[in-house]
């Protein structure tokens, strides 16, 4: 798995290797190939872009875009725009933390879950919304919650 | 240039002067935090701010270069006021540890906090709880503590070229430490203190080992040694108030021998063994061929770290000689212990170090036990060897000199200068030339590898052949040094040099990561003449002429290189992946 990862990784650093300012794509098709940054794949960017490792973690922890960990399989994006927020998306959120036991930002041991809160998702008049992997559910309540994870957690 | 005033006062400075530097010439001190006079300002405290004149506009003195015909303010009500506001703000985030902090008395924000009188804590105290780092035998790293300055970044990776720590994520949640969540031990971290000895407060600190010294000078059943290295003696002096550079050597042996210890050495006797070993070694290998060039000097146990870690290719270059301080407990509990009839597992030996390095040095490898015991216990550094002083309420300014213990105690001017960029070469030198040549040099001094210069170079003739050497110091320098061996050797030509000194931090040991705080280049080049002065005042100027060194030699080691001398004064390095 490692090895795959590498040689995805030296030919993402190939494409890029004699553009100026090259760190920065580099770093965003490995992110669009794995789906975050793994550290492995970090330090082989360093070595072959001569790039200190330092540097290369003060760019990815200065974007929030960059991910440090494996998303999980089903990424939740919980939205807290101001519609979403007004009409009761932190309960939402606090209950998918109580049920999958995960912080935001996080993921489910089994890997199966991934929360982050987002700004706004463009269906304000479904508020509150959030999106499993894409799919929007709109006018949600509190007791929704549970019935949605567990269609997800049954198809593993 | 620039014509301007200050308060009201005319200033002609030349372009690009800064609004900080131009106000010295009014005699105005504007308060500052997170500038170094050793680095490039990163401007991100605030407390330099000053106003133009008539504007609302405040500016940063320490980035703003001063422009023909500004008239600046630097203090008013308003001004006072802001910077007052700053600082409460940056307190907000600090811990309220000073008692119990290592630099208390030597913090810059608890002076500014002082100066500006702040009496109440007007903001809700916010502490990020980021646990300590304490993964090397070095130093400590306290995340609280920070003060987001940016100092030892810039250290770190500009000055140093090391790139251990860095600043990760932003705002509010920046904070510096080592990438991927690394401990600094697991990074490309090489402890040369430099952080410790910039930052303004108890963020990094050095591991304070004064406590296990303490309890090894008052068990009876031990016998303590101490060394103390060729710089300390010219920096000491600064913790007790008296001007950079003074030579304080006769003291020093006064007040340890006061603090309890039993035998008082000079590691600037061991510097002069190590030259008899790599003078020899560098002779077998210009003049014998035996062996590769060019030959790189191993004293500085960061150097070692970083030429292991970032170089592994040039590790053969590498001199197997041991470092002063490992060679001078290694004798203690051998030679000196023989000759004495001590008992060499009741004896400690301390060094005391302007380097936080020389911690992690006591256990590089296990040729560090080659007396069959740890050859040096413990290493303090110059600041913790003043904190003990005090302690003790020696009035160290007033005391007497006295002599070292003289079996490994007394030393030569080229021992001494071993403390100072340039130093160990110049040593080096002029051993090597009389072993070549069977005379002795004219001229003892190398002017060309003195001084601040990043990369000095000289080219010296010793019977008939041209001896090409470099020193760098100050680690972001040596690379541009080591790249033109590698193009050489790429080419399969010879090498540009023979001889390569290198000492991590910048100026050697003289502005070593465990010398008294505000280090600047000015401070470097006194300590740098009092080790000169002291070279200059010797009786011997060669290590090999060292009477002691000659009877060690006819004693116990035999000749420098011998089978003796090979097993307990050399070492080996170890080509080590970069992380």
């Amino acid at each position: 798995m490692e090895a795959v990862s590498l040689e995805r990784a030296e030919s993402i650093v190939a494409k890029w290797k004699n553009k100026k300012g090259n760190l920065i794509m580099i770093l965003h098709d490995v992110q669009d190939a794995f789906g975050y940054i793994p550290e492995h794949v970090a330090r082989r960017i360093s070595r072959l872009l001569d790039i200190p490792l330092a540097r290369i973690y003060e760019v990815l922890t200065f974007y929030h875009y960059f991910k440090l960990n494996q998303p999980g399989k089903y990424k939740i994006a919980v939205c807290m725009g101001t519609a979403c927020y007004l009409k009761g998306s932190p309960e939402i959120l606090e209950e998918l933390k109580t049920i999958l036991h995960v912080e935001e930002g996080a993921t489910t041991s089994d890997g199966l879950f991934y929360i982050e809160c987002v700004r706004c998702l463009g269906c304000c008049g479904l508020a509150p919304v959030m999106a499993v992997n894409g799919t929007i559910y709109g006018n949600l309540k509190k007791g929704d919650v549970v019935d949605i994870i567990s269609r997800y957690s049954k198809e593993g | 240039m620039i014509q301007a005033t200050i308060n009201q006062k005319p200033v002609t400075v030349p372009e690009g002067t800064s609004i900080l530097q131009a106000a010295r010439q009014v005699q105005v001190k504007i308060p500052t935090l997170c500038h170094h006079p050793d680095l490039p300002p990163t401007a991100a405290c605030g407390i330099c701010i000053v106003r133009i004149e008539g504007t609302k506009k405040m500016l940063r003195a320490c980035c703003t270069p001063i422009e023909n015909g500004m008239k600046i303010i630097t203090h008013d009500p308003e001004i006072v006021e802001v910077r007052r506001t700053v600082l409460e703000l940056i307190l907000s985030n600090h811990p309220n540890d000073c008692l119990k902090c290592g630099r208390n008395q030597s913090c810059e924000l608890q002076n500014l906090a002082a100066d500006f009188g702040i009496r109440e804590e007007l903001f809700t105290k916010f502490i990020g709880g980021i646990p300590k780092d304490d993964s090397t035998n070095a130093f400590v790293i306290e995340p609280d503590k920070c003060i987001h300055c940016g100092r030892c970044i810039e250290i770190c990776q500009e000055i140093q070229g090391v790139w251990a720590l860095s600043f990760l994520g932003r705002g509010f949640n920046s904070r510096f430490a080592p990438a991927a969540g690394q401990k600094v031990g697991d990074s490309p971290c090489v402890v040369c203190g430099q952080c410790a000895s910039h930052c303004p407060t108890g963020a990094i600190f050095e591991k304070d080992d004064t406590l296990k010294v303490w309890q090894e000078l008052q068990n009876p059943d031990t016998f303590c040694v101490v060394q103390i290295a060729p710089v300390v003696r010219v920096a000491i002096g600064e913790a007790f108030g008296m001007p950079p550079g003074t030579n304080a050597t006769g003291k020093l042996y006064t007040v340890l021998r006061r603090l309890g210890f039993n035998a008082v050495f000079d590691t600037s006797f061991a510097a002069d063994v190590t030259i008899n070993e790599e003078a020899t070694e560098f002779v077998e290998r210009f003049v014998n061929g035996k062996g590769p060039l060019p030959l790189i000097t191993s004293c500085c146990p960061s150097w070692v770290i970083y030429l292991e870690k970032q170089v592994p290719d040039m590790v053969d270059y590498f001199s197997s000689c041991k470092s002063p301080q490992q060679i001078s407990g290694l004798l203690t509990k051998t030679y000196y212990a023989e000759k004495m009839g001590i008992d060499p597992s009741k004896i400690v030996v301390v060094s005391i170090m302007p380097c936080t390095s020389k911690k992690t040095e006591l256990t590089r490898t296990e040729e560090m036990f080659a007396s069959g015991y740890q050859d040096v216990d413990y290493s303090l550094t110059t600041r913790e060897l003043a904190r003990m002083i005090k302690q003790t309420g020696k009035d160290f300014v007033n005391l007497p000199d006295s002599e070292p213990d003289h079996m490994l105690g007394d030393y030569t001017g080229a021992g001494v200068i071993f403390g100072t960029t340039g130093g160990v070469m110049e040593a080096a030198l002029r051993s090597a030339y009389s072993f070549i040549t069977g005379e002795k040099l004219g001229a003892l001094e190398f002017e060309d590898i003195r001084g601040l210069k990043g990369v000095k170079e000289l080219s010296v003739e010793i019977a008939g052949r041209r001896v090409n050497v470099a020193v760098a110091h100050g680690l972001g320098n040596v690379m541009s040094v080591l790249n033109r061996v590698r193009e050489a050797r790429a080419k399969g030509e010879p090498s540009p040099y023979d001889f390569i000194e290198v000492m991590a931090c910048p100026g050697g040991c003289a502005g070593g990561g465990g010398q008294p705080y505000g280090v600047t280049d000015d401070i470097r080049a006194k300590r740098a003449q009092g080790l000169y002065q002291d070279d200059r005042d010797k009786q011997f100027r060669l290590s090999h002429e060292n009477p002691y060194v000659q009877k060690l030699y006819a004693e116990f080691l035999g000749e420098p290189l011998s089978h003796k001398a090979h097993e307990l004064l050399h070492t080996h390095y170890v080509k080590r992946m970069p992380g």
